[in-house]
């Protein structure tokens, strides 16, 4: 990778193409189908379900240090996100919130993990693909729970006097309808982009100083402590997005099993 | 749709890939990496966890109930041994207080069976006494006459002892002096 990071040192400063690698086969040179990206997305998958399997393969009252840590992983995201945000009725979507909490997370993760260094999710397809789950989620729990006529009434009529009602009721379906996927996708993705790219600037910023001149090595080295710090701030912040996604789907479920507006 | 978009933006040739068109291929690995992921942990894991929880809440649940039915259990003993232990208390006072009634009347009895048998013996004393004091008299008295007779046939002097007898002249002067002394008495 460090290889890989001089040989793209040449090309300051980083572009959109830097997040679209070749693939790893070392035929079909323009597929998308075996990527590094792909590749992590995999691997996350296997890993999660690995730990998990291994982890609670034979799950005893007093648990092991792995079955604690695996029950602590779906225990925070049940009491702390399902039922706090839905209620005692949260324990029902408890598994797939935290299914995709992890998957969020882990994906997240691959950005600061040295010599790996990018995130799936810096790739609009996977936040997209998990916002349009959620976003049917919550449309269909809200349909079965209320009936499809008694949910979009609740959804989009909100208690106001009627005269203000032509002028709410598109804002409320622009807002819990329209929107509501695009921002779940693009809050993650932008975040995910936006940290690749930083630490981009920075690692290749160094580079690109220290072969204009020698005399610049201060402040590549300035620059790389940087990235040493970004990634840091990078921690926070893909744990955030996680975690803020999933709060998000939580609420818009819990918006859509509430009784009253 | 998303090619032909893609396409196009390829062909504008600012730059082949646009970071909000999502690469379709990426979306079909990314939702079947996320169905299995879903489908292993919601499946295999995560109902595994909640039994596990349940069972713990049961558990501790359990435990609780079965340390508060010992408990139960140790105070109604408690209470069983207490109401046993007064119990034999006041056995205990009743066979006293029965003892002590009968060690007195036991008391009583013999005091009384020893103040009778000394009257008794008081009694059969003093009848002997009285018997002794007969029979002294009745010796002293035949005694007395017959002094009396032979003093008085020595002073007489013949001898009036066969007509004392015959006529019982002593007999009935002691007579006199008795009745005369219990009459004078």
């Amino acid at each position: 990778m460090i290889g890989q990071s001089t040989v793209l040192a040449a090309e300051f400063p980083p572009s959109v193409e830097d997040f679209y690698l070749p693939s790893i086969l070392p035929w079909g040179h323009e597929s998308y189908w075996f990527t590094k990206i792909t590749f992590l997305v995999w691997l996350t998958v296997a890993l999660i379900i690995l730990f998990f399997l291994v982890a609670y393969r034979k799950p005893q009252l007093v648990p092991s240090k792995k079955q604690w840590m695996a029950e602590s992983a779906y225990g925070f995201v049940r009491n702390n996100i399902a039922v706090e945000m839905i209620g005692p009725r949260g324990v029902a979507f408890a598994p797939y919130l935290t299914s995709l909490f992890l998957f969020i997370i882990l994906n997240n993760f691959w950005g600061i993990v040295p010599l790996v260094q990018i995130s799936p999710n810096s790739h609009i397809a996977f936040p997209a693909f998990l916002a349009i789950i959620s976003y049917f989620l919550f449309i269909i729990v809200g349909i079965r729970h209320h009936g499809f006529v008694k949910y979009f009434k609740t959804a989009l009529i909100p208690p106001a006097p009627w005269f203000i009602l032509p002028l709410l009721i598109p804002i409320e379906f622009f807002s819990n309808f329209l929107v509501r996927p695009f921002s779940l996708a693009v809050r993650l993705f932008a975040n995910m982009f936006a940290g690749h790219m930083l630490l981009l600037v920075f690692t290749l910023g160094g580079f690109a100083m220290i072969s204009e001149n020698v005399w610049f090595t201060p402040f590549s080295i300035v620059s790389w402590i940087m990235t040493i710090a970004l990634t840091l701030l990078e921690f926070l912040v893909i744990c955030l997005q996680a975690y803020v996604f999933t709060v998000l789907t939580a609420s818009y479920v819990q918006g859509a099993l509430a009784d009253e507006h | 749709m998303i090619t032909n978009i893609l396409a196009a933006a390829t062909e504008e040739g600012a730059s082949p890939h646009n970071p909000i068109i999502p690469v379709w291929q990426e979306i079909v690995v990314g939702s079947v990496a996320f169905a299995v992921l879903c489908f292993i942990l919601m499946k295999f894991v995560f109902p595994q966890m909640e039994k596990t929880f349940r069972a713990r809440v049961d558990a501790i649940e359990g435990g609780i109930k079965r340390a508060e039915a010992a408990q139960a259990e140790a105070n109604e003993l408690l209470e069983q041994y207490r109401a046993q232990l007064a119990e034999a208390r006041t056995e205990a006072a009743r066979i006293r207080d029965e003892a002590r009634a009968d060690a007195e009347g036991i008391r009583q009895d013999v005091l009384a069976k020893a103040r009778e048998e000394s009257d008794r013996i008081i009694a059969a004393g003093r009848d002997q006494l009285a018997a002794q004091r007969e029979s002294i008299v009745r010796d002293l008295r035949s005694e007395v006459g017959t002094l009396a007779v032979d003093l008085a046939g020595r002073i007489v002097g013949e001898s009036l002892a066969d007509e004392a007898r015959s006529r019982g002249t002593v007999d009935r002067f002691i007579n006199e002096l008795g009745a005369g002394a219990a009459g004078g008495r």
